[in-house]
């Protein structure tokens, strides 16, 4: 596939909750090899379309479309199985268990008899855990994953999602709780699956982190999409930011008459 | 050096450093239950060494205790996934009255033990289905059950026992419940049934895909879910295992009562059964649990009914000595650890 060449479009998005509508119809293009930035203000749906996303919710209307296939049913297994990989906000980890066991979460290596190969999978544990320059005298891919810090459960579960060669690895507010260091840690990461040529999409509160480290943006406003555009539609990390406040302030981005303000 | 056997290299390291405690680290509870159960055993053969040491005492323990091992074993995926199983008593009693009929119908022994197997594991698929796709909590949903099917199976055999005499002796019953004499120990077919049921839920437990994934879903069903485990089919899973268990339990009690059956014969085991699992190391808040363990709770509970009286105590003290133990190895497990979160 060609590098910018679409490879998850979601078309006209509608979830609702009841009476509560959280995605009022959106439309979203993901191309090879970007780093899409997912910004919006608490209660935007933005973890809504994470989960989307991710399989977790099948959307009530809509349609997404992995690699110009339709995919239906959308499941959590069915956006894994087409190489989309979540790290998500609180991690999906199971806390009493080993780094290798949940590594290997619902993908265990098995024998035919459905036997788990655990000589293997510490083998790729460890190889993924030092890809990822993961590594620590302290713990070892068998310890307990609610003994290890914010940080280092965070590279359990990017080291998870690398696992498999995902094309396209979905970061959901990745630095959020992290230290100064951590923070770089997970910057550089993201370089490093954007240089081998996969997709980045991330998601941030901190909106610099996010103009950091995206090359376009995807910003949503109460249930609906508000601005999509590269990043040299702004001057910087704080022509973005009064964007997101006029969008709070107005519900409309007018990126053109803040250029002058910026 | 390959990159392979690098990292395992380094592993071994580790392990090299303390292996001891890595061996502890992830086997403490099972090993807490062996102790508890060599304390037990301890304290009952203090009173009396001259009978606990004679291996003759022990041949009608091993005849009682195998149903006890099999429901208790399995109870543990259901523990495990964070779910409890109250029916299982009225599917031992479903399970050992369809083997009764079945064989009154005419159908030979084991094929009738067979498809009771067969029975249980649907009985277990209803059971799951209601508690999983129903969104009710197992431990009402599985009451109510309970009293259901015990309801049903009374109705079906009008509150009557059924006996099959001529069954007894023949050489399907001999398999079932035949007997060794090793070390002096009479060692009967079903105890070693009963060892093989443990070893088969050690792997499952611990080795295959189900048993890992039991283990997820109780510690974490969101991430579970999240990372694409199928969280409602594994939970009906956990109940076909306790139905199938359970139907077992039933076979064996018929043929251990001379292929005599009473509809309530599952009743007995609830309140030791559920003890054993929390005697045995599985924590009650689910994500991990022991099966070895639990086999050693088995044998603890069941030890004290014929302990306590070998031991000289008069029967009246069991009720006193259950609760002892069960609260001071309650005590013990909290050496292997709380809940990581």
């Amino acid at each position: 596939m060609d590098a910018g060449a679409p490879i998850i479009e979601l078309k006209n998005i509608v979830k609702r909750f009841g009476s509560v509508e959280a995605l009022t119809g959106v439309s979203m293009t993901v191309r090879k090899g970007e780093v899409l930035g997912l910004l919006g203000d608490n209660g935007a749906g933005k973890s809504t379309l994470v989960k989307t996303l991710a399989g977790v919710h099948n959307p009530t209307s809509g349609e997404v479309w992995v690699r110009g296939q339709l995919c239906r049913p959308w499941t959590p297994l069915a956006a894994r199985n087409a190489g989309i990989e979540t790290v998500f906000q609180d991690r999906a980890l199971a806390p009493q268990h080993s780094i290798v066991t949940n590594i290997f979460m619902g993908r265990e290596i098995t024998n035919a008899f459905g036997f788990v190969d655990t000589r293997r999978q510490i083998a790729e544990s460890n190889r993924l855990m030092r890809e990822i320059g993961f590594t620590s005298k302290v713990f070892s891919p068998e310890s307990v994953v609610g003994n290890l810090s914010g940080g280092e459960r965070q590279g359990v579960a990017i080291a998870r999602a690398l696992y498999n060669k995902a094309e396209v690895i979905v970061l959901d507010e990745p630095t959020t709780a992290l230290s100064l260091t951590e923070t770089q840690k997970v910057f550089r990461f993201v370089e490093a699956v954007k240089a081998s040529g996969r997709t980045v999409i991330f998601i941030g509160h901190n909106i610099y982190h996010v103009y950091d480290i995206a090359d376009r943006f995807f910003v949503i406003d109460r249930g609906r999409e508000a601005f999509e555009g590269p990043k040299s539609a702004f001057t910087g990390a704080d022509h973005l930011i009064h964007m997101m406040h006029q969008l709070a302030e107005t519900g409309r981005a007018d990126v053109q008459s803040l250029k002058q303000t910026a | 050096m390959t990159e392979t056997s690098q990292a395992t290299a380094i592993i071994d390291n580790r392990r090299e450093q303390s292996r001891i405690r890595r061996f502890y680290a992830v086997n403490g509870r099972a090993v807490n239950s062996f102790v508890a159960f060599i304390c037990v055993w301890l304290f009952f053969a203090s009173q009396n060494w001259m009978l606990f040491l004679n291996p003759g005492f022990y041949g009608s323990y091993l005849y009682s205790i195998p149903p006890s091992i099999i429901m208790v074993t399995a109870l543990v995926f259901v523990i495990t996934a964070g779910e409890i199983d109250l029916s299982f008593p009225a599917v031992i009693g479903a399970g050992g009255g369809t083997f009764m009929w079945l064989m009154i119908w005419g159908m030979p022994l084991v094929p009738a033990a067979l498809v009771t197997l067969l029975i249980g594991a649907v009985l277990g698929l209803g059971i799951g289905a209601i508690v999983v796709y129903g969104k009710i909590s197992s431990l009402v949903a599985t009451l109510g059950l309970s009293f259901f099917i015990i309801g049903i199976v009374n109705f079906l055999a009008q509150g009557k026992n059924l006996e099959l005499r001529e069954a007894v002796g023949t050489w399907g019953n001999t398999l079932f419940v035949g007997k060794w004499t090793i070390f002096g120990t009479q060692v009967p077919n079903h105890f070693i049934l009963s060892l093989i049921w443990v070893a088969l839920m050690y792997f499952l437990f611990r080795y295959h895909r189900f048993g890992i994934r039991v283990q997820m879903v109780g510690d974490n069903p969101n991430s579970a879910r999240q990372m694409g485990i199928n969280v409602e089919r594994i939970r009906v899973g956990v109940f076909v295992l306790s139905a199938v268990a359970a139907a077992l339990c039933g076979v064996i009690l018929v043929q251990t009562a001379n292929m005599v059956w009473f509809p309530l014969s599952g009743k007995a085991y609830l309140l030791p059964v559920l003890a054993a699992i929390f005697v045995g190391g599985t924590p009650v808040w689910g994500g991990v649990g022991t099966v070895i363990g639990a086999f050693f709770g088995a044998l603890t509970i069941g030890l004290i009914p014929s302990g306590a009286v070998g031991a000289g105590f008069a029967g009246y003290w069991t009720e006193f000595i259950f609760g002892i133990v069960i609260i001071v190895t309650m005590v013990v497990h909290r050496f292997s650890g709380g809940r990581v979160s």
